[in-house]
């Protein structure tokens, strides 16, 4: 058997805020990166292949299953995980918060990729009707919650944030 | 991990076609969300790849002078659905689109990755099919372009030749001007599913409103291709609207259909949807275009 | 005290989990480890002839290569129950690590041990098995043809166990004049968990003993079966459960454990990491049973049950597991529903070539009540009576006991449920409003209740140990045998310590992880009985933790103890309600202390030799498309009588997950096989229709809230127990729709399309 040579790729990204370089293995996954490379561990792997969402992450402001996005395809992207929500002191973000306080968390493997979905959604500004947000949800899995709660959470979480923005827009 | 050989990238339209020239045996990735998946599965384990992923110049959708509706290959599903030429000249292939997977899927998912597989059951193909769009291929002689229902050969086979890349989806001005179409998904959940059969028709009305110009349906699913029910389209061309209309033209797509028996569905099964589905959609681009019935 | 429990408290686990900190099995895996995967069989039935490992061992980064020819000769149970030292109760050991004779298509023959992830894949394609096949038979009625060769050689006719249940007399009952015979064949089908975590575990040595990290329910049964597969003494195998993404039943057996622990052993004690693909999670873990039920009733006509008979066949695939318990529990559940004078049961637990049946959330119950409540409908269509009258009059009536378990109906639950249930979905105008419809699409509503059996006793073992340990600061941690999950054991557990010992909830800390080196033994999550047994030995060793503190105030108070208490971390006199010290201040003055140091801890083992009835009811609102041959689920209701609710917020959203669960089980989610060959066909998330956001209506989760007696806190089952009545009253809602009785699940376009054919309602 022919000897492989492994490619390897300097990725340079901004992660979470930060801009990152990385030298990685072409054939790394997103996933893969992400996990091994710098440790955030939210990323979950459910599926590997894009059904469950549970590797759901944000580049470029669109929510992607980093399963099968190759890890390469970052340069230059802005990559966002879960774990950019908490804040400097561990507090947590709306969506967060809404997700602890409706119940919507259980077995907790699907929640980090539903939470950044949620986030794609609370950041458009916009206004859903619940067969909207149904919609938009729908590439997550989920075999705890009969996704009630999370929907529960998703609302709340949309009324916090628009309430915060028109305190903010009253404000001098 | 994936079990890639070499991973080419490349840089520019240009760039692909002398790669796809240099490693003839090495497979196109756009989104990946095909590629990647059989990979893993074993199909195309230790396969190199040429990555067209980053090619923004194939991506967008644009207006041309003539009216043509242009889709860059690399549009994403999402981005097809979202945008504004789309939703004002062929909203049907937006809301087919958007039928695709889930939310993130149609993030990844492109329109050139969705009709380069080949698969009969691509959302985007029967609409693409029942529109006669044409599948422009870039390629160390330039471009080439083809009717998109020659563009598919047989199942899981494109017409895509040595050294070429796919890189638009055109729309003539004379398909979609005046016309509607609606598009039905039919599977067996409401999100993350494939097409048991899909169902796309468009019809063109007179000024009144009372007579139909010109109809056309295509199928996914149907057929080992995306295919046109061409009986049905002739049969209600000339004709007065009407339910009962609706109901023939209904009946004539079991002229030229023909799915098989699989264990996703039976063929008897997929004869009885395709025949309610055409005539839903029928009855759902009359009334899109302004007609009664 | 009843301060915490009760209260919808947020999840003890919430923040850890919202923030990705909650670790998982694979976030806690050492990076060196190796990598090993599985070579599965590619027939349904057979004998492996011979290996061919040279081409896959040249694959660079290549360890190990191991097979079925290499392993211990030892058979090992898998089943998550306690051991029983009476061998007649002991599970069948019918599995190897790696089987020669392999029994359905993706056992598992040879193992790859691997640097990486890549080279372990390309070395399993590379390794060349070539087999003796046999017939395979996936059918359970196929299988129990005798002259099949046996997929177990100890095991002819493959039936692994048939048991009867008899009462009064069935033949000479139905000798009655003017009965009515109501008969039925109720299919349900071969479905997975489905937990988003797969299973995965690694194992690694430590001084001269092995440890295994596991995603799995039940910690100190998988220490005894690695102890037993790998023929060592239990005490040289310690097993660590982090957080676990979800089990419902799967990981309630011992699955890749043993195996991945003897790989380890095989390459010097270096880690060894192994991980299920979703395909081989489908295929090669375990799934329901899927059970055929024949069900005849003798009624008279006001519905009187003069005698009934019930045949259930099992399917329990490949290998025993937990075997006839499942089929077992559904037979037991049916005389007992509607109690019935003349009784004739036959179940049988039967092996084919399917993946191995086990556990799965509801236990039988799902498969019973779809067979049940489908046929109650049809006993009522026959006679024209009215669903919800006929189950008041013949359901099992206030103060009925139950011969062998002792169970008794206390309260009026069945009839408080429905009448909830009726009044939330506004049920009487719609059924009479939905009969005689016409139309292509149609509305319909329609009713199931379910009973279920809180935890094992007396079937079973129940035991369950705690351990309370004091800190300076008067804040406690506790640990238990029982696991977290994801159904919130660990927040319901504090609730329950904090009243139990008198302490503030935020003074209470859930050890959540078990180690079997450090916690108690318990032996898991599963049967719906963490809170019930909880109950138990939380009380228990708070009572214990409790009077070592009362004795400790006493000396340091020099008030008598008759008169101290501890309430909400503080020593108080009950004469005056007045606080002498607190919790914190007692626990420091007793651990430094000069004189008679104590750290203040107890550990109580609590033996449970009772058991509990859970009951509930659903109302399920259909729209059936009859052209279309689709069924949309408009709205659905579950009501519960659980008894106490500990925290009804994550009571309530234990229920939405299990209505779930039914939902796919009504109308969508089936393993299907290749019937020559039982390759899998839609192992995966894409073609296995597990029901998404957009399948479900706003489910409603009610509760009536009747104490059950016999638990010190007034707690039973409700785990499972959603998942039960969901699949028929979908079935029964769609009858009530178009008038056709479907007697299988789950109800797809594909079944509506054949019986619609046959009824008429569709042309051919």
């Amino acid at each position: 058997m022919e000897k492989h040579i492994t490619q390897y790729q300097t990725v340079h990204f901004n992660l979470n805020g930060k801009d990152v370089e990385k030298n990685v293995d072409v054939r790394a996954s997103l996933t893969d990166m992400l996990r091994n490379d710098f440790s955030l561990h939210s990323v979950k792997k459910g599926c590997e292949v894009g059904e469950c969402g549970a590797c759901n992450v944000i580049i470029d402001g669109e929510t992607f299953n980093s399963c099968i996005y190759l890890a390469v395809w970052a340069e230059g992207k802005h990559v966002r995980t879960l774990e950019s929500l908490t804040g400097p002191n561990g507090e947590l973000s709306d969506i967060q918060q809404a997700f602890v306080e409706e119940a919507a968390i259980q077995c907790g493997f699907c929640t980090p990729g539903f939470i950044m979905t949620a986030v794609e959604i609370l950041e458009s500004g916009k206004d859903y009707t619940d067969d909207e947000l149904r919609k938009l949800l729908s590439g997550h899995l989920c075999r705890c919650t009969g996704y009630e709660n999370i929907l529960r959470a998703v609302k709340s979480a949309i009324r916090k944030t628009q309430a915060r923005r028109r305190e903010a827009a009253q404000e001098p | 991990m994936y079990d890639i050989d070499v991973l080419y990238q490349a840089k520019s339209v240009q760039d692909a076609v002398k790669l796809r020239l240099a490693h003839p045996e090495a497979d196109i990735i756009a989104g990946g969300s095909d590629v990647l998946v059989q990979m893993r599965e074993g199909k195309r384990a230790g396969k190199s790849l040429i990555s067209i992923q980053t090619l923004d110049e194939i991506r967008g959708v644009k207006l041309e002078d003539d009216g043509t509706i242009r889709i860059g290959s690399l549009t994403s599903f999402s981005h097809i659905t979202r945008d504004p030429i789309i939703q004002k000249y062929i909203n049907v292939l937006g809301e087919a689109v958007d039928q695709v997977g889930g939310p993130q899927i149609r993030n990844i998912g492109t329109i050139g990755g969705n009709t380069c597989n080949g698969v009969t059951s691509a959302d985007s193909a029967s609409t693409l099919f029942a529109w006669d769009a044409i599948v422009e291929l870039t390629g160390p002689d330039g471009i080439r372009r083809l009717p998109i229902s020659e563009f598919y050969i047989r199942a899981g086979k494109v017409d895509i030749r040595e050294g070429e890349i796919q890189t638009a989806i055109l729309i003539p001005k004379e398909s979609y001007e005046d016309t509607c179409g609606h598009y039905i998904k039919y599977a067996m959940r409401n999100a993350m599913d494939i097409a048991t059969l899909g169902t796309s028709v468009n019809v063109r009305l007179s000024a009144d409103k009372k007579t139909v110009l010109r109809a056309r349906v295509a199928f996914g699913v149907a057929g080992p291709i995306p295919l046109r029910a061409v009986t049905a389209e002739s049969l209600a061309a000339g004709q007065p609207v009407s339910m009962e209309l609706a109901e023939r033209f209904a009946q004539a797509v079991k002229a030229d259909i023909h799915p098989r028996d699989s264990w996703r569905a039976a063929k008897d099964f997929r004869m009885h949807i395709a025949v309610e589905s055409a005539k839903r959609a029928f009855i759902e681009s009359v009334k899109l275009c302004g007609g009664a019935l | 005290m009843k301060k915490y429990t009760g209260k919808s408290v947020l999840r003890v686990d919430a923040y850890d989990k919202a923030t990705g900190r909650a670790k998982y099995v694979d976030d806690l895996c050492p990076k060196d480890a190796l990598i090993m995967k599985i070579c599965h069989s590619t027939i349904g039935h057979g004998y492996v002839k011979s290996i061919d490992t040279a081409e896959a061992e040249a694959v660079p980064g290549v360890i190990k290569i191991l097979t079925c020819f290499d392993v211990p000769d030892i058979q090992f149970p898998t089943p998550g129950h306690p051991w029983s030292t009476d061998p007649h109760h002991q599970d069948p050991a019918d599995r190897k690590l790696l089987n020669r004779h392999v029994r359905y298509y993706g056992d598992d023959v040879a193992v790859v041990i691997a640097e990486n992830e890549i080279a372990a894949n390309q070395a399993v394609r590379l390794v060349k098995i070539d087999y003796d096949p046999l017939p395979v038979a996936l059918d359970v009625q196929e299988a129990m043809d005798p002259s099949l060769p046996p997929i177990h050689g100890e095991c002819p006719g493959n039936v692994i166990k048939h048991t009867d249940s008899r009462k009064g007399n069935y033949e000479q009952a139905i000798q009655e004049p003017g009965l009515i015979k109501v008969e039925g064949w109720y299919d349900t089908p071969t479905v997975q968990h489905c937990h988003i975590e797969n299973h995965g575990c690694y194992a690694y040595e430590e001084n001269g003993r092995i440890v295994v990290v596991s995603s799995t329910q039940i910690p100190h049964i998988v220490r005894r079966i690695c102890g037993q597969a790998l023929g060592l003494p239990w005490g040289r195998i310690r097993v660590i459960k982090p957080y676990i993404g979800g089990g419902f039943g799967n990981k309630q057996d011992a699955l890749y454990e043993p195996l991945t622990a003897w790989c380890t052993t095989q390459v010097g004690g270096r880690p060894v990491k192994f991980e299920c693909t979703r395909e081989e999670t489908f295929v090669s873990n375990r799934v329901r049973h899927a059970i055929r039920t024949h069900l005849i009733s003798y009624v008279r006509p006001d519905g009187r049950i003069v005698a009934r008979k019930a045949e259930l066949f099992s399917n329990n695939g490949a290998y025993a597991s937990h075997a006839h318990s499942v089929c077992a529990k559904a037979l037991g559940s049916l005389p007992q529903l509607y109690p019935c004078d003349n009784f004739e049961g036959d179940a049988y637990t039967v092996y084919t070539n399917r993946p191995a049946a086990g556990a799965m959330r509801g236990y039988g119950m799902p498969q019973a009540t779809f067979a049940m409540e489908s046929h109650t409908d049809d006993i009522c269509k026959a006679l024209h009576l009215d669903p919800i009258e006929y189950r008041r009059k013949y359901l099992m009536p206030v103060g009925y006991v139950d011969g062998f378990s002792k169970n008794e109906l206390y309260a009026d639950s069945f009839n408080q449920c429905l009448d909830e249930a009726i009044r939330a979905t506004n049920y009487y105008e719609k059924y009479a409003a939905y009969q005689n419809q016409t139309g292509s699409v149609r509305k319909g509503i329609g009713v199931s209740v379910f009973w279920y059996n809180t935890a094992v006793w007396p079937i079973s073992l129940e035991s369950s140990s705690c351990r309370m340990v004091v800190n300076q600061d008067g804040s406690i941690q506790f640990q238990t045998g029982e696991t977290e999950i994801g159904q919130g054991c660990d927040t319901a557990y504090s609730q329950m310590v904090a009243d139990a010992v008198g302490v503030p909830l935020n003074m209470v800390h859930a050890v959540s992880t078990q180690d079997t080196d450090v916690t108690p033994y318990g032996t898991g999550a599963y049967a719906s009985r963490q809170t019930y047994v909880g109950s138990f030995c939380i009380t228990k060793t708070a009572n214990a933790l409790r009077e070592k503190i009362l004795k400790q105030a006493h000396e340091y108070t020099r008030m008598p103890i008759e008169i101290l208490d501890l309430v909400d971390g503080d020593i108080v006199r009950i004469t005056d309600g007045r606080k002498l010290m607190t919790l914190g201040e007692l626990a420091t003055e007793c651990l430094y202390s000069l004189e008679h140091s104590e750290h203040l801890t107890a550990e109580e083992t609590a033996q449970v030799k009772s058991n509990a009835y859970s009951f509930g009811c659903c109302i399920a609102e259909v729209e059936v498309d009859i052209p279309m041959c689709k069924t949309r689920l408009t709205n659905i209701i579950n009501v519960h009588d659980c008894g106490n609710l500990v925290n009804p917020a994550l009571a309530e959203a234990q229920v939405h997950g299990g209505m779930s669960m039914g939902i796919g089980y009504a109308l969508s989610e089936q393993l299907l096989f290749d019937p020559k060959t039982g390759k899998p066909l839609n192992n995966n998330l894409l073609d296995y229709k597990l029901s998404t956001f957009l399948d479900h209506p706003h489910l409603e989760a009610r509760f009536v809230q009747n104490p059950e007696p016999t638990s010190p806190m007034g707690v039973k089952a409700l785990g499972e127990p959603p998942v039960c009545p969901v699949a028929s009253a979908i079935r029964n809602a769609i009858r009530n729709a178009t008038g056709v009785s479907i007697n299988c699940c789950p109800i797809t376009p594909h079944v509506l399309y054949r019986e619609f054919k046959q009824a008429g309602l569709i042309e051919e």
